[in-house]
């Protein structure tokens, strides 16, 4: 059974159709991408997944339907969603930010386990912990956003253009961790516009246009597609 | 020089009252970008029930300590605040949530106008004295006179000022506040639910303010209707002065208003040669607002301009 299924799910807003039906799904464990150009959906999408805006459609996890549920409780429901631009919490310090990760565990322990975890993961945070979050440089800010999202051991782990923004060095860094991340089991839906990376990383792709799903299959396949070759890696 | 030190310690009384009143303020505009002008009133509805309370309490038990009879009006002042201003979100504040933010505005104005209205039906139009039943006395300090009232004033402010300071910073309750403070739909995302830290926020507040309000009587010696209304002013532009949105800020520009404001009335006769009295005394803190607003307007402390309605 899939951990995440979207059926017919739509995402309209200010009278823009930003999804048009989209159905995806990914099983437990699987790293998949969603790819596709500026303004085709991607974000509105996940958005939608977590009740931030209206989304039409059925949306499970699990066996659980979490379409029309606010969004603090789809998160405690344990999906967490690194947004684009990062959002972290700039004026709160790098370790507090970590633990508004965890805000909704009650188990102490875990919780000092997972920030040394994030911190081993990061070294860079470990170092900054008490500065203010908005002090961090984007790369930094993103491994926080990271970070603080593996702090709530979520279920399912929904990244937002990752990348973007961020020197090269600190992209292949960003993608050598979620390749990590996803080694650990965590399972993971990548939204990107940068296609070759998103398609070595994943194992499964879904290629969004308009609104729309114009293709998925195995990210291998996907990336000798004719296509996606001529739309999205530039060929 | 005698009237200095008289007048800062006046100051400093005022000033803490102030400032905890402007605390309501600044963490509802923190967290809602609201500028909650029924704040003012929620702290007269706290003196009027403390009033209420105690003279109930002083007509039951007439032998009873005045400290404690006043110590009970405050406990049930705060828990009365506490659900005048949850109600008021719940019902005035949320459905607007969305809307332009000149509505839930003028809709904070209404609800102040109906307070104010309310309290004057069920209280009446006439001052309320309060009671002369706490300790009286005072120390000396190089010629200034500190009574014990003014001491209990200021110790308390400023552990309440403790109290919430630790509250903010060091609960996951404080953590909350201060994540949604910067983006709802981030602190969603972590499982916040944002309802209700802005249910706390309202609650914790209401609660301070009971608490200005009882010590505002009891250091006037009176309660109004009206009463709310200037001092809900004052604790703005103190809320304003310090930053509008930082809770420091708040502490702060209630402190240096109430200095502001007393030594202004203080000296006030002796710069225009008598031609303006110590009665002008209101005068000072909208001076103070308009400077403010004009030299520096996201305050003292402030990190955010106040550019919106």
């Amino acid at each position: 059974m899939s951990l995440l299924a979207a059926r017919r799910v739509k995402v309209a807003y200010g009278g823009i159709h930003a999804v048009r039906g989209v159905d995806l799904e990914i099983a437990e464990g699987e790293l998949v991408c969603l790819i596709g150009a500026n303004g085709a959906g991607k974000s509105s999408f996940l958005k939608g997944v977590m009740g931030l805006v209206h989304a039409h459609g059925e949306i499970q996890l699990g066996a659980q339907r979490i379409s029309g549920l606010p969004t603090h409780a789809i998160a405690r429901l344990g999906i967490a969603l690194v947004p684009e631009g990062r959002g972290v919490f700039g004026r709160l310090s790098v370790r507090e930010n970590l633990e508004m990760g965890a805000f909704t565990r009650k188990d102490k322990t875990g919780i000092r386990d997972d920030l040394d975890k994030v911190f081993g993961l990061f070294p860079r945070l470990a170092e900054r912990s008490r500065q203010a979050a908005g002090t961090l440089s984007g790369g930094e800010q993103q491994m926080l956003a990271i970070g603080r999202a593996l702090m709530s051991r979520p279920r399912l782990l929904l990244l937002d253009e990752p990348s973007m923004g961020l020197a090269p060095l600190m992209v292949h860094k960003i993608y050598a961790t979620i390749a990590d991340i996803a080694a650990q089991g965590v399972t993971i839906l990548l939204v990107e516009q940068n296609a070759n990376l998103a398609l070595k990383t994943s194992q499964k792709a879904y290629v969004m246009e308009s609104g729309v799903i114009r293709l998925h299959g195995p990210s291998a396949e996907l990336a000798q597609d004719p296509m996606v070759r001529a739309a999205y890696l530039g060929e | 020089m005698d009237i200095f030190l008289q007048q800062l310690i006046n100051g400093l009384v005022l000033g803490s009252i102030y400032a905890l009143v402007a605390l309501g303020y600044t963490m509802v505009y923190g967290i809602l970008e609201l500028i909650n002008f029924a704040h003012g009133e929620v702290t007269m509805i706290g003196a009027m029930v403390g009033l209420t309370v105690i003279g109930l309490i002083m007509g039951l038990a007439p032998d009873l300590p005045g400290i404690l009879v006043v110590l009970g009006g405050v406990l049930v002042a705060i828990p009365a605040c506490m659900l005048l201003a949850y109600s008021i979100e719940k019902v005035a504040y949320r459905p607007l949530r969305k809307a332009p933010r000149l509505a839930p505005l003028i809709t904070a104005i209404g609800v102040s106008i109906v307070l104010q209205n309310v309290a004057m039906l069920v209280w009446g139009r006439q001052y309320i004295s309060f009671p002369r039943i706490l300790p009286e006395g005072q120390y000396e300090l190089l010629g200034a006179h500190i009574s014990y009232l003014q001491i209990f004033i200021v110790v308390l402010s400023l552990s309440v000022m403790a109290s919430l300071w630790f509250l903010v910073q060091r609960t996951r309750l404080g953590r909350a506040m201060r994540a949604t403070a910067q983006s709802k739909e981030v602190a969603a995302l972590m499982g916040v639910d944002v309802d209700r830290v802005i249910s706390a926020t309202f609650l914790i507040g209401a609660a301070i303010a009971a608490v200005a309000g009882v010590m505002v009587s009891a250091y006037y010696g009176l309660a109004h209707y009206y009463m709310g209304f200037m001092l809900g002013l004052k604790a703005f532009s103190a809320a304003v002065l310090g930053g509008i949105g930082n809770i420091a800020g708040a502490m702060l520009g209630g402190m240096l208003l109430g200095i502001i404001e007393a030594l202004g009335a203080g000296y006030i006769g002796d710069i225009t040669g008598g031609f303006l009295g110590s009665h002008y005394q209101d005068v000072f803190a909208f001076f103070v607002l308009i400077l403010v607003l004009v030299l520096r307007p996201s305050g003292l402390l402030g990190e955010r301009v106040a550019s919106r309605a």
